[in-house]
Formats: structure tokens, sequence, C-alpha cells
């Protein structure tokens, strides 16, 4: 990843952090962002490290370490809760043999909980990447995971939130 | 069956939200196009008229808040217009509804606003998990650069203005205005001190109005037709339509835009359907995790500010959370509570310790049959507490759901 070439697309002030951040994020293969990404950021802003850290602390969005390709966000808002979403924490959990926050062996997936994604009228539901899964059950989560593996074999790109 | 009154979903299903020809041929910037000859003062004026009222869940006149906006500080340079596209109040989607369908219909609200109070920029704050939204209203706003409807010396006018896009990552809490504005000008997102108001004090230091993603929505159409005709719709002190949002287990969830005023009656069981086969209403969360709880006895109350206010309840952003005879309302209200706990951001100490403090009560009224009404009392109690001495919002948003919780079904059974 070029982080020169992704700063240059923002003017350089601090009310463009969290949009960067957000392009640094999405450009990782990861979905993290690296230490010597967050000094180059504060480089670039005038700015210290540990103010540019404290942003990224702060945002459930942003992690600073290494994720799954895939970030599967399961709703637990009090309405998916209502509906079933912690059913399908345990579907998901299993499936993939791995637990919250733990990326996959083979680097594909990490299951994160997420508040609400205002997907309530099909809830309960997730989002992988920027798809939207609503009324889940084993069967719409198996169906999920097999698509994407098999989208991987093929080798098509990332699906990323860089709109 | 009653009909949807669709007014700022209008074009919903019959336009290409990806092109801004489509909007422009169904009449799209053509109240834009008229301001652009008009007073602020004026375009103002018929915002008040209108009696619109924010649909953020606050409720506050929109003309007022535009008045005070471009009053305020005559001696400042920069005047901001910020929308506030951080939906994160659960069960609402209907601004993901708009930003999806119809981007130009907002941009066109917003471009009013910046007009009416004179703004040189444009901000539109979207949640980082709204991926489409993003796309879609970053397309538009290429779009109007390229019609030149935004940029320098708009249409000719001498009027310039500009709008851009941040993303937020992850926090409810900077939906509130003046945390969203830390999070927009690149920070945590940790809550100023109200007063000053951000009219006054808002982006940086200077007056900025900020306005939810439906209510700018709501202002090319009042702008088009007037203050009169928006005035036939909806009650006198909740003018308009509004956007609902249902969810839980009735036949349809969904949204939809009526008129202020309707029943929840009409809208749980007419447009939502009624509940899933084999299933009993029991109650009712208006207005999302910041709201109140209702039973059998509100169904036949209009959905109005004034009408459900004046019982306890609040219409709020809109959400509309069905709960069967099946469902524990202790679930309900500890799941909310739990969510305030993670979304406090530990900046002042009532909310910090209040909202762990209100999960502890709950664990204790699962656990103790006997003293339930007392631990209720305290848990009440605690809940006024933060209320009266919290910072923001967030703080003071626990006693709605918790006082209604107690009051419609005690014991929390």
């Amino acid at each position: 990843m070029d982080i020169q070439k992704i700063l240059g697309k923002h003017r350089p002030e601090m009310d463009n952090l969290i949009n960067i951040l957000h392009d640094l994020q999405d450009a990782s293969p990861r979905n993290y962002l690296p230490e010597e990404s967050l000094r180059e950021v504060a480089r670039y802003l005038n700015t210290t490290l540990s103010a540019v850290y404290g942003v990224v602390n702060y945002y459930t969005m942003f992690s600073t370490k290494p994720r799954g390709k895939y970030i599967i966000r399961l709703c637990q808002s009090p309405i998916c809760h209502m509906m079933g979403s912690e059913t399908a924490l345990e579907s998901v959990k299993k499936l993939l043999g791995t637990d919250l926050y733990e990326p996959t062996a083979d680097g594909l997936f990490s299951i994160e909980l997420s508040e609400c994604l205002g997907i309530c009228d099909v809830a309960p539901s997730m989002m992988v990447g920027e798809e939207i899964y609503g009324h889940l059950s084993e069967t719409v989560i198996s169906k999920m995971i097999s698509e994407i593996r098999e989208r991987e074999k093929t080798g098509n790109i990332k699906n990323t939130c860089d709109g | 069956m009653a009909e949807e009154n669709r007014v700022v979903l209008k074009n919903l299903g019959k336009t290409d939200p990806e092109s801004i020809d489509d909007y422009i041929d169904s009449g799209g910037y053509k109240a834009f196009r008229k301001v652009l000859g008009m007073e602020g003062k004026a375009i103002i004026d018929g915002l008040i008229a209108s009696g619109l009222r924010g649909r953020g869940g606050a409720g506050f006149s929109t003309g007022m808040k535009n008045r005070f906006t471009s009053e305020a500080c005559q001696k400042c340079e920069n005047r901001y217009v910020v929308c506030n596209a951080d939906e994160g109040e659960p069960g609402t989607f209907k601004d993901r509804v708009i930003m999806e369908n119809d981007p130009h219909m907002f941009l066109e609200g917003m471009m009013i606003a910046a007009r009416a109070i004179n703004a040189t920029r444009g901000f539109v704050y979207i949640r980082g998990e709204y991926a489409l939204s993003v796309r879609r209203t970053q397309k538009a706003l290429d779009d109007m650069k390229a019609k030149g409807l935004l940029g320098d010396n708009i249409l000719g006018s001498g009027f310039s203005f500009d709008i851009e896009i941040k993303k937020g990552a992850g926090s409810y809490l900077c939906g509130e205005e003046l945390t969203l504005l830390e999070s927009l000008e690149g920070k945590r997102g940790y809550p100023r001190i109200k007063p000053p108001f951000p009219a006054e004090k808002g982006l940086w230091g200077s007056p900025t109005l900020v306005n939810n993603v439906e209510t700018l929505a709501c202002i090319p159409s009042i702008i088009s037709n007037g203050a009169e005709w928006y005035r036939t719709m909806g009650t006198e002190k909740s003018p308009g339509t509004k956007i609902f949002t249902i969810s839980g287990p009735v036949k349809r969830p969904g949204f939809y835009e009526v008129e202020m005023g309707t029943t929840l009656r009409t809208l749980v069981f007419d447009f939502a359907g009624g509940m899933q086969e084999g299933k009993i209403f029991r109650a009712a969360l208006l207005g999302g995790a910041a709201g109140t709880f209702v039973d059998g006895s509100m169904l036949d109350t209009g959905m109005g500010y004034d009408l459900l206010k004046e019982k306890g309840a609040t219409l709020g952003s809109g959400a509309i959370i069905v709960m069967d005879q099946g469902m524990s309302i202790w679930e309900m209200l500890n799941s909310i509570l739990r969510f305030f706990a993670h979304e406090s951001c530990g900046k002042c100490v009532p909310c910090r310790i209040g909202s762990k403090q209100l999960l502890l009560l709950m664990e204790q009224i699962k656990n103790n049959g006997a003293d339930t009404e007392e631990l209720c009392g305290r848990l009440l109690k605690q809940a006024e507490m933060m209320e009266k001495t919290s910072l923001c919002p967030l703080g003071q948003s626990h006693i709605m759901p918790v006082r209604t919780a107690v009051q419609y079904f005690p014991g929390l059974l």
C-alpha cells in the first residue's frame, strides 16, 4: 500500500484525520492501522503520534491489530438481541471455528460485535464488508461464508468500504 | 388500507438515486433556484411559518435554528451547515433510506439552508458503516459540481458554497450535535458543554447550523409549495410528514412516511400489517434506546411531538420497536442499558459510573425476586440523578426507557 499516495488525496488538515484513517485501513489487506502508518499520518498532519493514536483508539471501527480480510459486524442492538442475535453469534463462531475478534487461521474473517447498523427491518442482521445480511440463520451465515471462500478462490478482489 | 403520504420520499422507486438528471426531471433543484433570488430572512421566515421541527429527535423549530445561526456573530467570517447523518439510534434507519434512495433531496435542502444563513462551507457527517450512503452522496456531490450547482458563484448567482463528506467511525455519541462537531474537527468524540449551542459557537468556534438528514430533506418541498401547504399535513404543533421505522415481530417491518399524528395502532396494525402469526402485541419502544416504552393503552395516541409528550412518551427519531407477549421487558431494558454503558465516553462521572451501576442493579433485580419494587425504585433514582448531572444527552437519556419500563411494567416483568 502506498501511504503517501493515500495521504496526498487529502488536504493536510486535522479535520481529514478520520477520513484518512478510513482510507488507510481500507487499503490494508488485513484491515488495520500499523504504527508506521500512524507515524506517517502524524507527520503529514503536523501533529503527534499520541494525538492520532487517541483518535484511532476511541472509534470502534479502527484497529491497530491485524484482522480478517472480511470483517463480520454482527449487530447486537436491542432489536437484534430480541430477535435472536445471540444464536446468530454462536452460529458464526461455530461455522468459522473462531472466537470474537480472533481472525480465522486463513486470515479471511474476523467476527466483531456492532451497535445498531440500521438494518432493523430484517433483524437479526449483520454486515460483511459492505454487504448486508438479514434474517440470520445458520443457513444464511453458512451460505455467506462459502460464497466468500469461493470468491476468494477465484481471485476476486476485496470488497472494501472505500467509496 | 391507509396510504402513505410521501413528501420526503416522493421520488423513492421512481428515480435512479445515482442520476442527477432524474432528480432534476422530477422537479429537483427548482426550490434551490427559487431561493437564489430571495433574501435569507424571507427563506427563514418561510421555514418558521411551516412549523417544521427537527427530525433527529429533539423536535426543535428548524426555522428558529436557522434564524439563531444567521444572526449569531455578525463579524464572523465563516458560517457552516452540517448535516447530521450519523444515524445510530437503535431501531432507526430513515436517514439511510433517504441517502441510499434520493441523496439529492437532502442535499438540495442543505443548499437552501446554506443560502438562508449565508454559509460558506458544508459538511455531511455520515456514520462509517453506511458505505452505500457515503457512495451515493459522494456521487451526488460530484454530479452537482459538474452541473455548476456547487462551488464558486453557483449558477452565476454570486453565491458560493461547497460540501464535503466526513465519515464517522463507530461512535453513537457522535450523533449528538456538539460531539459530532468535535469528531468532525478530527478529535475523539467527547461532548462539549452546552451552552454555547452550535448556532453561536459551533465548528471551529463559528456559527454552525446542524440539521438531521430527514429535516433537510423536508425543505425543498416546503420552499416549492409553501408553508401553508405544509401545514395542511400533520397536526397543528407537529406539521408535515414523518418517516417511521418499524421493527420487531410484525408482518411487514420497514419504513413508512405518514402524516404526523397518525396513531400507533394505524402504524403497527395497518401499515406494518399487525403482529406475526401467533404473536400478541405487548409493548413498543418509541424513539429508540433513548426512547420510551408504551403498552397497549397508548395504541390510539397520535404520533406527534406534543401528543406523545403530554402522555410522558417521546417520538424521538421515529423508531417503533414492537415487542410481543413472549418478550421480556427486563431483557430489552438490560440490552438498552448495556448499549448506553458501552457508548458512554467516560468524560463525566455520572454517566461513566452511573451507566455501570444501572447494569448492576438490573442484575440484582433479576436475581432477587423479593426486593424488586425497592430495587426498581433505586434504578429510577439512579437514572434521575444521571439525568440531572450528566454533561450531555447520552447520560440524560437513561431515564426515559427506565422510567417508562418501571411505569408500564412493574417489576420489569
